[in-house]
């Protein structure tokens, strides 16, 4: 089974040829191709691939408000549960319960983050690392496209184009 | 080239006149994880050893009963509780310099703060033994955790010490998940370098990180918002801790300024403890470049100020007590000053109040060497400011009768020894397993390699 598509994967030492090579490859209407970078590159990320907002974001604000709603619940409930006046104080003490409340904010906001960031990012990964080169954690960039057949030609030229250290070709272009 | 220099000199960034490139980050950094030298073993049996001073002590105290401990009426509260606050406050400025500075842009963090990060995690873990040992019998421990007793009882919401339960348990899941975070990217880059066995170990830890623009998109967004959540929760954990102390009637205890006190004692002595780890480390890992004379006049820019704020909360509380009026809380502070503890306080007022003093001076603050030994100062002195808080306005509280005074045992001493090794210990193994300066975000803040296409053209 061939997936009809061919892989490229080039391999940069500069930043701004790595940033113009994926606006070229975009100005092309190529979008499934991948970035390597060491480093967060905003101009990479923003300039390059015109990512700006993530569904993290999401997942932090409702693993932030389950959090303390769950605190107020929880606290309140126990209170009620098995009324028990301690200290003169109110059996729902609300700005006592407060501070649990503000734990758990923290705690499940910060958790749902995590998760949030591992379904979007595809983490963990375990899956062989073929379109990688581990020079993409050093001090170099990357990109990987996976062009139908038709368009491998276009797509080699415009890496070849920005002169990669290196291009790998794959004849089994996959999405990553 | 010229261009995003500049950029980098406006967002703050200190200059790294010795690191050329990203690949030298890797180079030096990933250097660190290869065999470890004598010292390192020295240091690692020491500690290891002090482990075992630990966990005897304690097993002494599980064995005889809380009795082997200087505990008792009047002083319910000692060294456990004091050492309790010590590695809670220390684990304070890592978050600090990790989450507060990476919020407020100040990106001479970028280089210390994988290390102090490190020390949260090590300083929490560390002090989260405290209170099992302060129960006395640690097997009951899991009545700290709310679930309803055999008589459907919940757990007292109100009381401050369920609160700091509830805190030092988010404290610790949220600085070791930012942490664990954070050296992803790193541990990747170890990956791609290293051979056999630990290559295994890091293919594992850095759950298959590429590095692609997906995996940093979403990354560094996350990031700024762990940082956003990890800012109040550090604030707030040792505001819980304080309260600890403030919501009870004792004289000495029971202010309004603990929270805010207690806040800045804590990164006050974290900093220190940042410093006094980092020097050796620099030095033997060879990071002079990383950690520049800069960086270190930036911590010490950053012990002045809060060594400042204590102070002053230090003199705050004198003139309340005396201002007040009370009786109990006037002769408390006499105690303090005069009684028997005197020798405590004033430990804590020349470590704290006057040493740091020092740093106003320009020379001071760009010495190494003065620097390690002021904060070796600081150490001692905030671990007697809790003892100072704790111990003193315990034995010296409303009733004459009920005065009384405490000694700590040799098991106390024993624990107390311990639990610095024990954070050595995994400071030891943290230095040769994980990268100890953040690679990835080093090479934000040198110049990238760039090929002049635009200025070319």
């Amino acid at each position: 089974m061939t997936s009809g598509r061919q892989g490229f994967f080039a391999l940069f030492e500069h930043l701004d040829s790595t940033v113009e090579a994926c606006k070229a490859l975009r100005a092309k209407g190529h979008k499934g191709f991948r970035a390597y970078a060491p480093l967060p590159e905003h101009h990479l990320l923003e300039e390059g691939l015109g990512l700006t907002r993530s569904p993290v974001r999401v997942f932090t604000l409702a693993g932030g408000l389950t959090g303390a709603a769950t605190g107020f619940a929880f606290t309140s409930w126990t209170s009620v549960d098995w009324p028990l006046i301690t200290g003169g104080k109110p059996i729902l003490s609300i700005p006592a319960y407060v501070v649990i409340a503000f734990e758990m904010t923290i705690l499940f906001g910060a958790l749902a983050t995590v998760i949030g960031l591992f379904i979007n990012s595809r983490l963990p990964n375990f899956s062989p690392m073929v379109a990688y080169h581990p020079e993409c954690s050093n001090g170099s960039f990357g990109i990987y496209v996976a062009a139908p057949a038709a368009q491998a030609n276009e797509v080699r030229d415009i890496l070849e184009g920005f002169e990669p250290a290196e291009l790998r070709e794959d004849p089994e272009g996959f999405d990553v | 080239m010229a261009t995003a220099e500049s950029e980098l000199r406006r967002r703050g960034a200190l200059p790294h006149p010795d690191v050329g490139k990203y690949s030298d980050v890797n180079r030096d950094v990933l250097k660190v994880l290869s065999r470890p030298g004598k010292g390192w073993w020295i240091l690692f049996s020491i500690a290891l050893a002090g482990v075992g001073i630990f966990f005897l002590s304690w097993f002494t105290q599980i064995v005889r009963g809380i009795g082997v401990s200087g505990l008792n009426a009047p002083v319910g509260w000692g060294v456990y509780i004091t050492t309790f606050v010590f590695w809670v406050g220390i684990a304070h400025s890592g978050t600090l310099i990790s989450a507060i500075l990476f919020l407020f842009r100040a990106p001479w963090r970028q280089s210390i703060y994988r290390a102090a990060e490190a020390m949260t995690v090590f300083a929490v873990m560390t002090a989260g033994l405290f209170p099992l040992i302060h129960v006395g019998r640690v097997w009951h421990a899991y009545w700290l955790v709310p679930y309803p007793n055999s008589r459907f009882l919940w757990p007292n919401f109100r009381s401050p010490l369920v609160w700091d339960v509830f805190a030092v348990t988010t404290y610790f899941t949220v600085s070791a998940v930012f942490f664990y975070l954070g050296t992803i990217p790193d541990l990747a880059a170890a990956r791609d370098q290293a051979r056999g066995l630990r290559k295994k170990f890091y293919q594992v830890t850095a759950l298959g990180w590429r590095g692609t623009d997906r995996e940093w998109h979403h990354f560094s967004k996350a990031y700024i918002y762990l940082a956003a959540l990890a800012t109040p929760l550090v604030l707030s954990v040792h505001s819980v801790v304080s309260w600890d102390f403030a919501m009870s009637i004792v004289p000495g205890w029971h202010t309004t300024i603990f929270a805010p006190y207690f806040v800045a004692g804590a990164i006050f002595s974290g900093v220190a403890m940042v410093i006094t780890l980092a020097v050796p480390m620099r030095k033997f890992f060879g990071l002079e470049a990383y950690l520049t004379v800069k960086h270190f006049e930036a911590m010490a820019k950053l012990c002045l100020l809060t060594a400042t704020i204590v102070l002053y909360a230090y003199l705050t509380e004198y003139f309340l007590a005396w201002y007040s009026g009370e009786p109990p809380e006037r002769g408390s502070f006499w105690n303090r000053a005069f009684g028997s503890y005197w020798w405590a306080n004033w430990i804590m007022l020349t470590c704290n109040g006057l040493v740091p003093l020092m740093l106003w001076f320009k020379r001071v603050r760009r010495s190494i060497a003065a620097l390690f030994v002021i904060s070796i100062f600081i150490n001692i002195g905030m671990w007697f400011e809790r003892f100072v808080i704790i111990v003193t306005s315990l034995s010296h509280e409303y009733e004459p009768w009920a005065w009384g005074l405490y000694r700590p045992s040799v098991v106390e001493m024993g624990i107390l020894l311990g639990s610095f090794c024990w954070f050595g210990f995994w400071f030891l193994l943290f230095t040769r397993l994980l990268p100890p300066v953040a690679i990835a975000e080093m090479k934000e803040v040198i110049p990238p390699p760039m090929r002049g296409v635009k200025e070319a053209s």
